[in-house]
């Protein structure tokens, strides 16, 4: 109910926060929008004695396209992804899940960069950074690097973060004009997680599946990558028999909680069916 | 622990305290400043009893901290009201269509609709049930609250309000 007691820094700059960051070591925690790392707080099985608040750094909040990416800053609210035309004009599957996260208070507030960074499996961006095969900027005192979202998940709140680094910004490549997209997301109500989630972005031509990328959601101890649903798709016209191997393929590699949300297998055969779903929607999307 | 300076400016009025860090906007709303309206339905940040209006924003505030709210212009359903004690259309429209019965939920639905209005002037009956989805109520199945927020979108757009046939 009521946190344990911390301190807290409210640095202004990236800098400042890396230093902040480098010194609590263990004892120290980022805030960013707060709508995960409050409510551990409040159940105190979060209790860091130092809490860093990033609001200050305006430079985060930014969404700026070049030619052929989209970097968002890890500050970006869902509501600014949710509103951001040029979120929707560029990575429509962004805008879509972004309002399948919780509810309008939480999106307010919570940040892309706090959904990222947690390494909580039951998030929704993982998935979609994954989809869009996104690359994480993150800095520390020792300088800067990139980690590819598909390379950065390994574990319930386990990921390739250092202890001392920060997520800074996104960085998208942009899929081209007219792929087709998806991300398909079956809860108990309005504002869960997902009981089983799939994203899709797809590119066509002449009927045919050109290019694809299959993540899940919520069904493993992090965000998966489905390289084989994947494969049993690229060339095909997404025929019955391909949207079949498909699910098949993905559900060999979910390995879900059994949870309020449902038991393992009930989640393995639904998370099956939001791979059809969204394949099926990105595909009538996509124009070739 | 030490404590930490914070200002705000909440329902027009220049606020100052000290909190300790780790106190949580909505009980410094209702210990400290005995704005009680903001109301403590759950310990998830689900319930959305403690919605206020932030910097423009629906925010659950119990899941921020006071600290987080320094320099922050809050409105709580205790600003509502017209300075001449007139109910704001948003509470003339929760009480015309009977939009509660224990009231639990309804400052925070109240301070949710104020600002869907804002994004949305004028929403379709499913527009307002995906815009209160953080908001959640166990007396009423929710059907008068969602005409009680199409009264207040008529009555604040300036289009006579028609009486629910129903």
């Amino acid at each position: 109910m009521i946190p344990a007691p911390f301190s807290y820094h409210r640095p202004k700059t990236v800098s400042e926060a890396a230093t902040l960051l480098a010194q609590f070591g263990d004892d120290g925690r980022l805030l960013a929008g707060g709508q995960s790392l409050i409510p551990m707080m409040k159940l105190r099985l979060a209790t860091p004695e130092h809490v860093i608040d990033l609001a200050g750094l305006d430079d985060l909040r930014t969404i700026e396209r070049t030619d052929n990416t989209l970097i968002i800053g890890a500050l970006t609210t869902q509501a600014e992804l949710a509103t951001s035309n040029v979120v929707a004009d560029a990575l429509p599957i962004v805008r879509e899940a972004s309002l399948l996260v919780a509810d309008p208070q939480v999106r307010y507030v919570g940040t892309l960069g706090g959904n990222l960074a947690n390494g909580d499996p039951g998030n929704d961006m993982p998935a979609v950074m994954m989809c869009l095969n996104a690359a994480f900027r993150l800095v520390s005192q020792g300088g800067t690097r990139s980690v590819k979202a598909r390379d950065f998940y390994q574990g319930t709140y386990v990921t390739a973060l250092k202890p001392d680094e920060i997520l800074t910004a996104i960085e998208i490549p942009l899929p081209p004009g007219g792929h087709g997209f998806a991300y398909e997301k079956l809860k108990r109500k309005i504002g869960d997680y997902a009981t089983a989630a799939a994203g899709v972005v797809l590119t066509a031509r002449d009927g045919r599946i050109t290019t694809c990328a299959i993540t899940l959601s919520n069904l493993a101890d992090k965000a998966l990558f489905a390289k084989d649903a994947v494969a049993a798709v690229v060339g095909s016209a997404l025929d019955k028999v391909a949207l079949e191997a498909a699910a098949k393929a993905a559900r060999a590699i979910m390995s879900p909680a059994s949870d309020a949300r449902g038991t393992a297998e009930y989640r393995t055969f639904v998370g099956g069916v939001m791979v059809e779903r969204a394949l099926q929607r990105a595909f009538a999307r996509a124009k070739n | 622990m030490a404590k930490s300076h914070v200002k705000m400016n909440i329902n027009g009025r220049d606020v100052e305290s000290l909190v300790e860090p780790r106190t949580l906007l909505i009980h410094f709303l209702r210990e400290q400043l005995d704005l009680t309206g903001a109301h403590i339905g759950c310990d998830t940040t689900h319930c959305g009893a403690c919605t206020i209006d932030l910097n423009g924003k629906s925010v659950k505030s119990c899941t921020m901290f006071a600290v987080q709210a320094e320099g922050a212009k809050i409105t709580t359903i205790e600003g509502m009201a017209n300075a001449d004690g007139s109910l704001h259309a948003l509470q003339e429209g929760f009480r015309m269509m009977h939009g509660l019965q224990c009231g639990y939920c309804t400052p925070g639905m109240i301070m949710r609709a104020h600002r869907l209005l804002q994004e949305n002037p004028n929403p379709s009956d499913e527009e307002i049930r995906f815009g209160i989805s953080g908001n959640l109520c166990r007396c009423t199945g929710y059907q008068n609250i969602v005409k009680a927020i199409q009264y207040a979108a008529a009555k604040l757009s300036g289009a006579a309000h028609v009486e629910a046939a129903q």
